[in-house]
């Protein structure tokens, strides 16, 4: 049965809602966690890569929840030269269903209720102090109180503008997403395919993550300043066309993914935010994957401490320590973000001519910059304008 | 008047639209979406970004809407 009051309330059981409901649970306080939709861990609105070395800390890698195993990065110039570099890491590709169900039975064993079908529309006030949440469960209006809000609420996130932070995404920020996992797909198992260029995703990337042996995520996302020209499915559409036709389409999604850096506020009052909804994504990758579990985990254990303490005070802590962790670092990767969709179809192609010189052996992301510097040095131009402007 | 209109059962409920508008002026839940019209400006940024072409701006509203200013 469902408590009327909870220390921590975390809205949305993705993986950053789930890490912070699990790490504040830890401290042995209570949590609560709801979810609009009926299932933890579906509709997956993701491309599903991740690494190893990011998800470890969080969760013990397991094979059911493991499509692929990756080591090499293929990338793909408009002219569609071929680059393969072998990854000196390991990455998944992950079946996100299994994964975030996991993380929300990690949770519920840390101590934390969940509770899906729970949408929530406003903030609870009273005394001009908010003190809960109000959501509709099965179409009933209820409210819980709570000490700590937690907004996990996504791309979507209301949370952080309920409470008066403004959380909307320029438009140029936002890739606008669309993607199929396919069936009988011939494709390296062990490689993610990256095609640049407007012909497939202006201002993004067009991806092919393989899932087994004989299936694939293929999606592509392109900044909002070109979709309002051609829509992300209109080119997703014309890239079948003309690569896979006939190919047997087992799942359409689409979505969205802020890819700028961390809102500056991502505390107010007694509520924080964490994952999507403080955009605590990597700007370049557009992996918000691990990036929201530590947002989450940093936010849930600063919780927990806070009320332990009875001292909300204390919720200050987390923009700190997220920035030292990983805040600072996004900064750096949205500059060069922009700096390579920026970049011609030319530079481009002359980038992926130099690359595939190298040996492959002696390929890695750092020497095809060199080379591309030493080939093109008027790229510096280009990355310096991006910095220092 | 509303100029942007939600094409019908097409919409995926990915939250975009929401994502990006600057008024908090639309309703998303597990599988339904709705656009209040007293805080929408009319701004087209959910139409813009919308990946799979649900939401439409109604330019022939226009004039119509002009002929309401006069």
């Amino acid at each position: 049965m469902l408590e009327k009051f909870y220390d921590v309330i975390v809205v949305g059981a993705g993986p950053a809602g789930t890490t912070a409901a699990r790490f504040a649970a830890e401290q042995g306080v209570s949590v609560l966690v709801l979810e609009k939709d009926r299932d933890v861990g579906y509709p997956v609105r993701c491309g599903e890569a991740v690494s190893k070395d990011g998800i470890e800390p969080f969760i013990q890698p397991d094979q059911k929840w493991i499509a692929s195993t990756i080591n090499s990065f293929i990338l793909i110039s408009p002219d569609e030269t071929e680059v393969k570099i072998n990854f000196s890491r390991t990455g998944y590709i992950l079946e996100r269903r299994i994964f975030d169900y996991e993380l929300g039975k990690l949770a519920a064993k840390a101590g934390a209720t969940i509770l899906t079908k729970a949408y929530v529309y406003d903030l609870l006030r009273e005394n001009g102090q908010i003190t809960g949440v109000k959501f509709e469960h099965n179409g009933e209006p209820k409210e819980v109180r709570g000490k700590i809000i937690i907004g996990a609420d996504g791309v979507e996130s209301r949370i952080g503008r309920f409470a008066g932070i403004k959380t909307h995404t320029k438009i140029s920020d936002m890739e606008c997403c669309v993607q199929f996992t396919v069936s009988n797909i011939n494709v390296n198992p062990n490689a993610c395919y990256f095609y640049f260029g407007t012909k497939f995703a202006p201002g993004g990337y067009l991806w092919i993550f393989p899932k087994g042996n004989d299936s694939a995520n293929i999606g592509l996302g392109i900044g909002g300043d070109k979709a309002k020209y051609r829509s992300p499915i209109s080119f997703m559409n014309s890239f079948f066309e003309n690569k896979f036709p006939n190919i047997p389409k087992l799942t359409m999604i689409s979505g969205g993914v802020p890819c700028s850096f961390t809102l500056e506020k991502i505390v107010k009052d007694n509520v924080m935010l964490v994952g999507d909804a403080a955009r605590q994504v990597n700007p370049l990758s557009g992996g918000g994957i691990t990036s929201g579990m530590i947002g989450g985990s940093i936010a849930g254990e600063v919780a927990g401490k806070a009320i332990k303490q009875n001292n909300l005070n204390l919720l200050h802590e987390y923009p700190k320590i997220w920035h030292q962790r990983v805040g600072k670092r996004h900064e750096i990767y949205y500059k060069i973000k922009n700096a390579i969709y920026n970049f011609s179809d030319e530079t481009l192609n002359s980038i992926a001519h130099s690359a595939i010189k190298i040996p492959e052996n002696e390929r890695t992301l750092l020497s095809i910059f060199k080379i591309a510097l030493y080939d093109k040095p008027s790229l510096i131009f280009e990355f310096a304008k991006i910095f220092f402007y | 008047m509303l100029l942007i209109e939600i094409k019908p059962n097409k919409c995926d409920f990915c939250g975009v639209c929401v994502g990006v508008c600057p008024e908090d002026a639309i309703e998303l839940k597990e599988a339904s979406i709705e656009i209040i019209e007293e805080r929408c400006t009319n701004c087209a940024k959910c139409v813009w970004c919308c990946p799979i072409e649900v939401l439409i701006f109604r330019k022939d509203k226009i004039q119509q809407l002009k002929a309401k200013a006069i």
